[in-house]
């Protein structure tokens, strides 16, 4: 099978390796996948005033979930983060002319990103809801 | 010292043809192109002695006579015609058919067609070493049992069977022994009367001849091995097979068996001692290397290894000027990681990461140093990329987390 440029060039040289301390408060974490099924990722944002600023992810996976992941992250720097919630598995997989064998590939990246941000939004409601005059106060 | 590239480590999955096997088959495709059917005229009484030299070859590999060879398009054949064609055969006799979980799927299939077909197949797990336990196989024996079919040496593991135990269990049983030997044959001796066996399976194409040529061995003595031929025609090949020799291909699979046969011991050690070289320098230099099959019993060539939190797809990636096959679900169609490793036990995780390197006749320590070099530079890239290795790095047991299968 031959793969496609953009997914050699995301294999070869994958953007935003690497992790974010995962009990920071702005760090959001989705880890999908799993070992049996022969992918699983980890990807992180790092939000500040509902902007991503900054994106990092760790995949054990075949090149095409590799690319897919790194893919993700290059595109949510700078996202409102209800602007990466949109991000659909199609785009991935057309971006990266994944065939139809890899598009999973795609859908689990789709999933990591949103995991992510559900897990950034739990945390800020967890915060919210502990520190109820903590915003007010810091007004 | 560098070495030609792209490098070729799968000489499990075929073989270049040898040159002097070319060498023989060439006047078969001009001169000597006669059919060795052909009783009428020089032509055909020519075509027809080419192919007894190459049959008498090949029996002498494996200690048999040449009436017990017949020959076909290739082991895929070899396998249906005797696993069907004995069980058609015998069907009065018994519906019984014992095989392993780990054979080749022309064996498998074929045992699944015949299951449809009215006959019961018991399918013999196997142990983490990658072998039958023969206290298992007795078991599984009973009187309408008419066949066994063992494999030989398994492709994926190049773990060896106990053959000749398996061969005498039957003898005693009375019941027909086949065994796949496609990857075994001229890698270790083998001699069908001491291990007992009643059919076996051969390749030219694993052991540097042409492919879309191979042989079944039909034991004719103790006991005479009838068989139901499953391709009609023109009674070639004592009615086992009937279609028109492959004449040139037969030529080049006598010349293979020849010139492995003579070379086997010298060829093997060498080879053993360059794979030695490849799996110490594996286990030595990369963490977490784990060796799969016994390698107490196995081919000299063969190296399955798994390299634990790498998925087997992305290194093959990172190896794109070597051909090397992986256990890996993403190289398969079916996106089922390796049935073999499975049935061994090992971890889906671990069947994922798996690769298998066979070493071949032309295959120099260089290249096998340049493969080391390549892999232990991909896996330790990988792994830094790795969401499971920074786990284990942390300390967490991977078993303990809720993972989210898709």
């Amino acid at each position: 099978m031959a793969y496609s440029k953009k997914v050699i060039d995301h294999y070869e040289n994958p953007r935003n390796v690497g992790s974010l301390d995962k009990s920071d408060e702005t760090v959001g974490t989705g880890i999908v996948g799993a070992p049996a099924c022969g992918d699983v990722m980890k990807l992180q944002i790092r939000v500040e005033e509902g902007v991503i600023k900054d994106a990092k992810f760790k995949t054990y996976g075949c090149g095409s979930a590799i690319a897919s992941s790194s893919l993700v992250t290059e595109w949510v720097k700078g996202m409102k983060v209800d602007e990466a919630m949109k991000i659909q598995n199609a785009q991935i997989a057309e971006e990266l002319s994944l065939p139809p064998v890899k598009i999973h590939c795609s859908v689990l990246a789709e999933d990591a990103i949103k995991a992510a941000i559900k897990d950034y939004q739990e945390k800020q409601a967890k915060a919210a809801g502990e520190e109820p005059d903590a915003p007010e106060a810091a007004r | 010292m560098s070495v030609k590239t792209p490098i070729y480590l799968d000489y499990a999955a075929t073989c270049p043809v040898d040159p002097r096997v070319v060498e023989a088959m060439l006047p078969c495709f001009t001169d000597n192109f006669g059919n060795a059917a052909s009783r009428t005229h020089v032509f055909g009484w020519r075509g027809e002695e080419a192919v007894d030299a190459a049959r008498i070859e090949i029996a002498k590999t494996i200690n048999a006579d040449p009436k017990e060879i017949t020959f076909t398009s290739g082991a895929t054949e070899s396998n249906n015609l005797a696993i069907k064609g004995i069980a058609e055969y015998l069907a009065d006799k018994g519906r019984h058919i014992v095989t392993a979980v780990t054979e080749h799927k022309a064996v498998l299939d074929t045992c699944k067609y015949l299951e449809r077909r009215g006959f019961e197949v018991t399918y013999l797990p196997v142990g983490a070493d990658g072998l039958v336990d023969l206290e298992e196989l007795k078991a599984a024996l009973r009187d309408d049992t008419i066949l066994v079919s063992i494999m030989f040496a398994n492709n994926e593991t190049g773990v060896l069977q106990p053959i000749g135990a398996i061969g005498k269990l039957c003898k005693e049983r009375k019941i027909l022994f086949h065994t796949d030997a496609v990857q075994a044959f001229t890698k270790v001796p083998i001699d069908v009367q001491a291990l007992g066996i009643d059919l076996m399976s051969i390749s030219a194409h694993k052991i540097y001849g042409p492919k879309g040529v191979g042989a079944l061995y039909v034991r004719r003595r103790r006991p005479r091995v009838r068989l139901a031929p499953q391709i009609h025609g023109g009674g070639h090949e004592r009615g086992n097979r009937s279609g028109t020799l492959n004449v040139p291909g037969i030529v080049g699979f006598g010349e293979a068996a020849r010139i492995a046969r003579e070379e086997m011991a010298a060829e093997q050690a060498r080879i053993f001692e360059l794979r030695e070289h490849l799996r110490r320098r594996f286990v030595a230099e990369i963490p977490h290397s784990i060796v799969n099959g016994s390698l107490e019993h196995h081919l000299p060539g063969t190296l399955n290894i798994s390299f634990a939190y790498v998925e087997g797809e992305s290194l093959l990636m990172g190896l794109k000027d070597i051909a090397v096959s992986s256990g890996s679900a993403c190289t398969s169609a079916s996106l089922e990681p390796s049935y073999v490793l499975r049935a061994m036990g090992l971890d889906d995780e671990l069947a994922h990461s798996s690769l298998r390197i066979t070493v071949g006749r032309p295959t120099t320590r260089e290249e096998l140093d340049y493969l080391a070099d390549r892999v232990k530079e991909q896996v330790e890239r990988l792994r830094e990329m790795s969401p499971l290795w920074e786990m284990v790095q942390d300390g967490v047991d991977l078993n303990s987390i809720q993972w989210t299968p898709h």
